[in-house]
């Protein structure tokens, strides 16, 4: 029974990190401008990989097994939305007509 | 209505561009002396001095480019060139066609896969697998054999990172003239790195102050563990060099100057390749000697045990990661 519950735990949390996964790609293609486009990776690169490596942390033989995997987590919760902020830094430097790429105006 | 919000908006762009702006080290003083016209003249001479270098700098290039681009050109019409690139094509295709033959021989001859009698399945394999443990006395076969068994193919895979840094140092590094003074490159250079990479973020400063001691530390484990478990000094000092990047990135080159500089990376890399040397010239003395080595390979499983293949892992990781920093540093402002 205990065993039944964590397969199923695992496999709804796998099934949903592939669906932010798809979504991120999704919108990393179809958006137009860069801060779009990377707001779309970004949300795969840290809720898809929660969901993932959440699921492989459930279903994970012993307990330090798990305990690595939340720290992974841990890890690339810290270092990937930093990424995407440097990329974007970068972005709003470099573009000299970022004003036009943003869709949303200040009142 | 609406072009008063645009103008806003982009006064308040233009006020944050300028808030990242070129400053040199005699503005960066003149600024915080005061705003005096002087000051502000020496900048703007200097600002228009640089844009006229660069731009002297790429026409000369663009035109050195087309000349090379035209005598190219022409060589490649005259009647003597085409006959010397028919020769050619034909002489490739033959040369191509006999090194296919041979490959293709080469295969028909191979045994069949998982043949027990195949020339791979012979005592040498088989004595890593059983003996290595026991010879060695690393539990990471893997670490016993690229730093006991192989020692030697492991210092000429050290010495080839040392000479790719040499051979990046020399491409790219930026020297100062001969009175010790900056040229106008380095000056240059300078400028550029300070304009175009990202310095005071607040963010990455504080996630780096996170990261950056337990991604060293985490290095140091894999390089200290390496006889023990999976990893070593190649994987180790690549994970310690991607967090002295790290840093780099977030704190600049003037917080890293204080414990990195170029004379610390050629006396580091130096003093770790002829350890490696010297260390496996006396075992491979004793051994080829029949002496009695004073290292021994002590209990399999310990931490302080492999006999050379803990100082050894450290001496490669040390090359390693050295190296990876050297070769980020030189790619990005020719200079450490």
């Amino acid at each position: 029974m205990l065993e039944w519950i964590r397969f199923g735990v695992t496999a709804v949390l796998l099934i949903g990190a592939l669906f932010v996964l798809i979504m991120a790609m999704l919108g990393a293609y179809r958006f137009k401008f860069v801060l779009n486009r990377m707001h779309a990776a970004a949300m795969g690169d840290t809720l898809g990989l929660l969901l993932a490596l959440g699921g492989l942390a459930v279903s994970a033989p012993d307990l330090i097994t798990a305990i690595k995997f939340i720290l992974i987590i841990v890890f690339l919760w810290i270092a990937s939305p930093v990424s995407s902020h440097l990329i974007a830094r970068l972005e709003v430097t470099l573009n000299d007509h970022i004003e036009d790429e943003m869709e949303v105006r200040v009142k | 209505m609406e072009r008063n919000d645009a103008s806003l908006l982009k006064s308040k762009f233009a006020a944050f561009l300028e808030s990242a702006s070129v400053l040199d080290d005699a503005m960066e003083k003149d600024l915080e002396r005061g705003s005096d016209e002087k000051a502000q003249m020496r900048e703007k001479a200097a600002y228009e001095a640089r844009e006229m270098l660069l731009r002297r700098r790429h026409e000369n290039a663009v035109r050195d480019e087309q000349m090379l681009y035209s005598r190219i050109h022409r060589w490649s019409r005259s009647r003597g060139a085409v006959y010397i690139n028919s020769l050619y094509r034909i002489l490739a295709v033959l040369l191509c066609s006999a090194i296919i033959v041979c490959l293709m021989l080469t295969v028909l001859d191979m045994p069949p896969l998982g043949d027990a009698l195949a020339p791979v399945n012979n005592e040498v394999s088989q004595r890593y697998i059983e003996k290595g443990m026991e010879e060695t006395g690393a539990v990471n076969i893997v670490a016993g054999m690229i730093l006991d068994y192989r020692a030697f193919d492991t210092l000429g895979e050290s010495t080839v990172l040392f000479i790719a840094a040499c051979g990046v140092l020399m491409l790219l590094r930026i020297d100062r003239d001969q009175n010790g003074r900056p040229t106008e490159e380095l000056i240059a250079a300078e400028a550029d790195d300070r304009h175009y990479e990202p310095k005071n973020d607040v963010i990455l400063q504080r996630s780096a102050a996170v990261l950056t001691p337990i991604i060293l530390l985490f290095g140091i484990y894999i390089i200290l563990n390496g006889h023990l478990s999976p990893g070593g000094g190649f994987s180790g000092g690549a994970i310690i060099g991607a967090g002295l990047i790290l840093y780099l990135n977030a704190f600049g080159f003037k917080k890293t100057e204080a414990f990195i500089n170029f004379r610390l990376f050629t006396a580091v890399t130096f003093s770790a390749l002829m350890f490696y040397a010297l260390a496996k010239t006396y075992s491979f003395y004793t051994g080829a000697n029949h002496l009695h080595s004073i290292i021994s390979t002590g209990t399999p499983g310990n931490i302080l045990s492999a006999g050379l293949i803990l100082p050894l892992n450290i001496a490669v990781g040390m090359v390693v990661a050295c190296t990876m920093y050297a070769f980020y540093a030189l790619f990005r402002k020719g200079g450490m």
